[in-house]
């Protein structure tokens, strides 16, 4: 992965520095409640509910397993011995002191670390597909470009205080899990025609209050000029994006009021000035990071393994972990492993310093010392040998890292929602634990298989419920906590946003609502068919009827 | 003491701002119009505001845009004089200057109002002066400016500062080298770090 030089570690150590000043004068009443907040932020500190909140950058969700100590190190230190990992990779933790806040970062910045652009209006971290490198289907690594534009993006003077927060991702596969579509820009590597890497590039689709899926602004674009492309469309936005709504502030607002033809005239005119110039990617700059992204040193190992074999054959509980949490690998004899953050009853995405420090360790000794952090919000060991997994298993489970989960009902993704988070409108957190106890029986979830159910706390969507297959949103309705359930929503290349299936619920109602949702499911489904399938091919009214049928009967005074 | 910071240091401020009068209009909102879009919110300059405002007749003065529009006959002669330039606001179109001055580089001074610390449209708009335009002269900021956006308006093409009331100038010099070697290219400098340094793994 990516190594910090006397450069990258100098602007780390800087911004230290201007952030430990920051809040100095914040504390010492120099600076406003209001001045302070757009600096803090941009260090990704929120002030929340009970604590602040420091959200910690996590580039593309690259980690190393000295990073992670590190990690597990300041949750105990500073915090309450744990971090929540969130849908852009990164790294929350829900308790640290204000004051404290500037000694983190040092500490951060001593294993190449920061929380820069975490939060605040301007671009914030770059994500990417969480196999990238190891994925057999991968087209192009996206990583070095992801790197490229991390760099050019950090502190970049002219975007520096955007209408309002800017995402961007970078994806290199054809089956893109990196969700580019709903992204503020999205970017897809591929090889043209001339054998050419090239760039597609996606604009305008973003979740919140009004999720849009992004459109095309240009189906070709050569890698030297991502950045300046990236320039001429955020100059665009940061003199014409609405400043005086924050609900309407992001840039597929702009697109959507101008239309995609018209946007893209505005855009193409900007680049006309900046094509060619300096931003302007080089080969030796592309070869030079690209080489922190070269292969791991595999050994060549046959595409079978004995040991492996025997031990599914054997127990079955290694074999229900190895069927949900074992990805392709391009290298023969290998695979990249998910460690779920998602055991039932616990908050999605957290985990200890102790299983911080656990899998830091597998990966060091399993996986050259790295590991990578999902938008699902799980952990990620991209390349473990056949033979060692076993050992991996063993290990993880008896760290509460191994539940035989991933893809099913109860992989949930979850933002931290009103249990923490000032900006919610309900709880979160309460609603997945929920519906992990009621489907608590892992034949009866792979019996239903692959399918996401994705819940956020308010209508910002950090837990992706638009595009949940089954969506769970928190509404406030005259200050009490109700839910709005959507079906139908989807990531990847065939994208789409779910549709609201009626009224929303209480949180008591919300596991049956769940469960009669799978009970039309595994009624209608044809064998072939995953939820989603059949979501699609029968629309909303059968669920709807069967979810709200109780409802409509008591309404009508009919005894049940 | 004197609340500009001129290049990197202290310096007296030699130009009296002047400013339009209140206006009288209701403000309205022009919500969700296209063709609005860039004003959505933000107040336009009536006619009686650019006939109501008043021009020292000596010494070195910044007029408003929209005024230095209705009266550049006027005006023109102390601009190429030296002693009149334009200021505009975060909002307003940087097209309406160039098409209204013969010569940019005969203004010895423009100056960008920005009203609120978080509109970063300031950043855009002095890039764009420098490298579109070609503007070589003073160029300022002022209104809500504090330490916190020297380093950024210094990487956007800015030379000239006027530090909000009631803030000391002399603390927020320290800003403006927050960082000493910054990644892309910008109005400062021009070259990426790529381009700078030969960084090798």
């Amino acid at each position: 992965m990516y190594q910090y030089d006397e450069i990258d570690q100098k602007i780390v150590d800087e911004r230290v520095a201007q952030y430990r000043d920051q809040v100095r004068r914040y504390l010492a009443g120099e600076l406003s409640e209001d001045e302070f907040r757009p600096l803090r932020l941009q260090n990704g500190l929120y002030i929340q509910r009970q604590a602040p909140m420091l959200r910690i950058a996590v580039p593309y969700g690259m980690l190393s397993s000295r990073q992670l100590h590190k990690l597990g190190d300041i949750a105990a230190k500073y915090d309450r011995s744990y971090g929540h990992f969130s849908t852009r990779q990164n790294l929350q933790l829900n308790w640290p002191k204000l004051e404290d806040t500037p000694d983190i970062l040092a500490e951060l910045a001593t294993v190449e670390m920061h929380a820069i652009q975490t939060s605040g209006n301007c671009i914030r971290n770059i994500t990417t597909d969480q196999f990238a490198g190891v994925a057999p289907d991968e087209i192009v690594d996206p990583r070095a470009m992801a790197e490229i534009i991390r760099q050019w993006s950090t502190f970049h003077p002219e975007f520096a205080l955007l209408p309002r927060k800017f995402k961007i991702a970078v994806s290199g596969t054809k089956d893109d899990r990196a969700v580019v579509q709903m992204h503020d820009i999205g970017m897809e590597f591929y090889i043209d025609t001339n054998q050419q890497l090239a760039i597609k590039v996606w604009v305008g689709g973003g979740l919140g209050r009004t999720p849009i899926l992004g459109a095309v602004i240009r189906e070709h674009l050569e890698w030297q000029h991502a950045l300046t492309y990236c320039e001429a469309i955020v100059r665009v936005y940061n003199l014409h994006g609405r400043r005086d709504n924050a609900y309407k502030a992001r840039i597929k607002i702009l697109v959507k009021a101008l239309g995609i033809e018209e946007f893209k005239r505005q855009v193409e005119t900007e680049w006309a000035h900046l094509k060619d110039a300096p931003n302007t990617i080089t080969e030796a700059e592309l070869a030079r990071v690209a080489k922190h992204f070269e292969a791991m040193p595999y050994e060549t190992k046959p595409a079978q393994d004995a040991s492996f074999d025997a031990a599914i054959a054997s127990n079955p509980a290694f074999a229900a972990w190895a069927k949900r949490s074992l990805h392709a690998h391009k290298i023969a004899g290998y695979r990249a492993v998910t460690l779920s953050l998602k055991p039932h009853g616990t908050a999605p995405g957290d985990a200890s310093s102790e299983q911080m420090h656990l899998v830091a360790d597998l990966a060091e000794q399993y996986s050259f010392g790295e590991l990578r952090v999902s938008h699902e919000q799980n952990l990620i060991l991209a390349d473990v040998k056949l033979s060692d997994l076993f050992a991996v298993w063993q290990k993880a489970r008896a760290h509460g890292l191994a539940t035989p989960n991933i893809g099913l009902l109860t992989d949930i993704i979850c933002c931290p929602g009103g249990d923490f988070c000032s900006l919610a409108n309900a709880k979160s957190i309460p609603i997945a634990v929920a519906i992990q106890q009621q489907f608590d029986n892992l034949d009866y979830l792979h019996d239903i298989g692959d399918i996401e159910l994705n819940i956020s706390g308010c209508m910002n969507a950090c837990g992706h419920h638009h595009v949940g297959h089954i969506g769970i949103l928190g509404v406030d309705k005259d200050g009490s906590e109700w839910y709005q359930v959507s079906i139908g929503g989807k990531q990847g290349n065939d994208a789409s946003l779910g549709s609201v299936i009626g009224p929303s619920f209480s949180a008591e109602e919300m596991p049956s609502v769940v469960q009669k949702l799978i009970d039309v499911y595994l009624k209608e489904r044809t064998p072939e068919e995953l939820f989603i399938d059949t979501a699609r091919r029968l629309g909303v009214a059968p669920f709807k009827a069967h979810v709200y049928l109780d409802k409509s009967l008591a309404k009508e005074g009919v005894a049940v | 003491m004197s609340n500009l910071i001129k290049e990197n240091a202290i310096a007296n401020d030699e130009w009296t701002l002047v400013n339009l009068p209140a206006s009288q209009v209701e403000e309205r909102k022009q919500a969700g119009k296209v063709v609005l879009f860039k004003l959505t919110g933000e107040q336009t300059v009536t006619d009686e505001q650019i006939a109501g405002t008043v021009i020292p007749t000596t010494g070195k003065v910044i007029v408003p845009l929209s005024v230095y529009v209705a009266q550049k006959d006027t005006l023109k002669s102390r601009m190429n004089a030296g002693s009149a330039g334009i200021w505009l606001d975060t909002h307003e179109a940087l097209e309406t200057l160039i098409s209204n001055v013969d010569d940019i580089n005969n203004l010895p001074i423009i100056a960008v109002h920005v009203e609120r610390f978080a509109d970063g449209r300031i950043f855009s708009l002095g890039t764009l002066l420098r490298t579109r335009y070609g503007f070589r002269n003073e160029l300022r900021a002022f209104g809500d400016v504090l330490r916190d956006q020297l380093f950024f308006l210094k990487r956007s093409g800015f030379n000239s500062y006027l530090i909000r009331a009631g803030r000391s100038a002399e603390e927020a010099l320290a800003s403006l080298n927050d960082f000493t070697i910054p990644y892309q290219g910008a109005v400062d400098e021009p070259s990426p770090v790529f381009k700078r340094y030969n960084r090798v793994v």
